[in-house]
């Protein structure tokens, strides 16, 4: 069976979506040639005039898409790197994620926001950043990261159809690494995540390059002889949260894991819900391995390394949790 | 919603007849009564939180407003009721909205500073001072990619032009020829600091730098308003791309509720007081033999009576239920 890469879904997903409905287009900074990852390249010629090219305005890129998707347009902005989206960050805090609410349904979104985020690829200070933790914290946004190509295909295409603004997480580090068979049926709606992996000893949770490395380090323990359920939470706002709990429960030990900086990212909400819904199944503290409190990802191979959670970290912190 | 834009007649004409003149009066006054009204009702309590009222700039809204199509749309800054009245939005549902209740136009959702009405193409009050300008390139790429004749009218004031948003869309706007009417009030002062302080040039020239046919007009003479803001629609409407209207205005009040005014003299607002819009085009109309005291007066009352009633529908409506504030945070199947 040929093989389907992350960034090959995900352009399969913006073709079809773009074939099958003339109010999509896209928006960035050099997408009509394909962009730094050639995410999109080809579309330019088959979709003419649907793809624009932006000036560097990020802040506009946001503003200008939620005007377009006011007025019936169904627009795809590209942030070329996650990191250059704060200077939109504004436009999706203030505007984005409330229209809907401040005109009581009246006024919908139906935006997508694709961006290249994480760590992995010594991209350093401004290349490398997780920022899904500044838009989980915005109720009305909805925020998708997924792992497998056939997930980011379908789950794409489920945001292009959702009628609110969507922020879709791709991880750079996987655009090319991750491959999987084709014709896979990949998750289609926006807020359930997968078990992905089922085992008794203890649940991980992940999204992303860290989903990835969670198998890994399953695969390891289970050579050891214990069993990892492993979660793909696939949809972090709005989470999944019976899947969640329920997960938690069934081992009654946690470990969430993200790339993110462990101080306010993501896990801690995890953590947060396990605790107040789920705290009599637990038979151990929940552990995160995330990335340290650390201003940025710093650039040299070592320290970028020290950075990252990888499959070692996470086995480690997995065997230490079994053994508890 | 059911409010249908005001103004919505025949073909501009590019000197407003004297039927349109008396009607530029009659909103004028609308608006000042309505806002003066208003902040009679912060002080009691009725209006609370950050209330900016619009006396003083009447002749923007009611002039540059008047250009319209019902198919065009307004997005403006949080001093927004007179654009909103303008536009012909219920006075009575902008002041039920003004005092947070049920029958206000978002339900108490909004408040003073985020008026919006869809129906009427009334798109918003905006807190965020110039960040609404990339929504309206939005809106205006929208018009062209879909192939729609509607143009945008954007008011902000002098405030946004340091933002670095409002180079962005000035820029984006001309490179993608977008229908948008930039129309800047500018009322000197950013809240309490002097845009000749904030700004190293004219607001035009910087218009004019981003290839943009731009022009600065006296904003407390609602004729030129008129007529400045009608060059720039039909610009727009016949493809050529934004356009540009600085208008020269003055806040009688403060920037806010709050603002204790230190930094202009009494002397200065008395100035700009003696050039008011209103007073100016009701001496015109009366020179020229088109109103007389009977007719000034009847103008008055209506006004009172629209503002008044305005007032009493606000108080009369119910305060809006909590128990449904968790209800649109997402756009849902079968969302009306």
């Amino acid at each position: 069976m040929a093989q389907v890469t992350v960034i090959e879904a995900i352009r399969s997903a913006l073709d079809e979506e773009m074939a099958a409905d003339d109010r999509v287009f896209i928006l960035g900074e050099d997408v009509e040639a394909g962009g730094v990852f050639r995410v999109t390249e080809g579309l330019a010629a088959k979709y003419p005039g649907r793809l624009i090219d932006s000036p560097l305005a990020e802040s506009s890129i946001i503003g200008i898409t939620i005007g377009a998707a006011h007025y019936g347009l169904r627009p795809v902005a590209e942030i070329q790197f996650a990191d250059f989206i704060h200077a939109g960050f504004d436009h999706m805090a203030s505007e984005a994620s409330r229209w809907c609410y401040r005109t009581k349904g009246d006024a919908f979104l139906p935006m997508v926001v694709r961006t290249p985020w994480g760590g992995g690829v010594h991209g350093g200070q401004h290349h490398s950043q997780s920022i899904e933790a500044y838009y989980t914290h915005l109720p009305g946004i909805k925020v998708v990261a997924p792992s497998f190509p056939s997930d980011y295909r379908s789950l794409l295409k489920a945001a292009i159809a959702d009628p609110n603004p969507v922020l879709f997480l791709e991880h750079k580090r996987t655009y090319r690494l991750i491959k999987q068979e084709a014709g896979e049926p990949g998750e289609t709606v926006i807020g359930r995540s997968r078990v992905t992996r089922k085992g008794s000893d203890l649940t991980i949770f992940a999204y992303g390059l860290m989903l990835h490395e969670s198998l890994a380090a399953a695969d390891e323990l289970a050579a050891e002889g214990t069993e990892c359920t492993v979660v793909d939470l696939l949809t972090l706002q709005p989470l999944d949260v019976e899947t969640v709990l329920e997960a938690a429960k069934a081992t009654g030990k946690v470990l969430v894991v993200h790339e993110d900086t462990l101080t306010g990212g993501f896990g801690g909400e995890i953590a947060a819900l396990i605790a107040e819904h789920a705290f009599e199944y637990l038979d151990a503290p929940i552990r995160r391995v995330c990335g340290p409190d650390i201003p940025a990802m710093p650039f040299h191979h070592n320290m970028e390394s020290f950075f990252m959670p990888d499959r070692t970290k996470i086995a480690a912190a997995a065997r230490d949790l079994a053994a508890y | 919603m059911t409010a249908t834009p005001r103004l919505a007649r025949k073909a501009r004409e590019a000197e407003p007849d004297i039927d349109q003149l008396l009607d530029f009066l009659y909103q004028m006054q609308l608006i000042r009564r309505f806002e003066e009204r208003t902040g009679e009702m912060y002080t009691k309590g009725k209006v609370r939180g950050f209330l900016h009222l619009y006396t003083g700039q009447e002749a923007c809204a009611v002039g540059a407003l008047a250009t319209l199509q019902p198919q065009d749309k307004v997005v403006t800054h949080y001093r927004d009721h007179g654009h909103a009245i303008a536009r012909g939005m219920d006075p009575n549902r902008v002041m039920a909205e003004l005092f947070g209740r049920q029958d206000g136009v978002s339900g108490g959702r909004g408040g003073s500073m985020h008026l919006y009405d869809a129906s009427i193409g009334f798109l918003g009050g905006y807190a965020i001072v110039a960040a609404h300008l990339p929504l309206a390139v939005g809106l205006g790429l929208a018009a062209n990619m879909k192939k729609e004749n509607f143009v945008t009218l954007c008011v902000f004031g002098d405030g946004s032009v340091g933002e670095g948003e409002f180079h962005e869309a000035l820029n984006l706007a001309v490179l993608w020829n977008t229908p948008v009417v930039f129309f800047c009030e500018n009322n000197l002062y950013g809240m309490g600091v002097s845009f000749q302080e904030s700004l190293s040039t004219q607001v035009t020239t910087l218009a004019a730098a981003y290839n943009m046919p731009a022009v600065s007009v006296d904003g407390m003479d609602v004729t030129a308003v008129y007529r400045e803001t009608l060059k720039a629609v039909e610009h727009c409407r016949a493809g050529k791309g934004p356009y540009f209207v600085e208008a020269m205005t003055y806040r009688y009040r403060g920037h806010s509720m709050a603002d204790p005014e230190l930094y202009r003299l009494k002397d200065e607002v008395e100035k700009y007081r003696k050039r008011d819009a209103i007073d100016r085009l009701k001496a015109r109309l009366m020179e020229g033999g088109h109103l007389d005291g009977a007719g000034w007066e009847a103008i008055v009352e209506r006004v009172e009576k629209v503002v008044e009633d305005s007032i009493a529908f606000a108080d009369a409506s119910p305060n809006p239920p909590i128990d449904t504030l968790f209800r649109y945070v997402t756009k849902e199947p079968g969302d009306a």
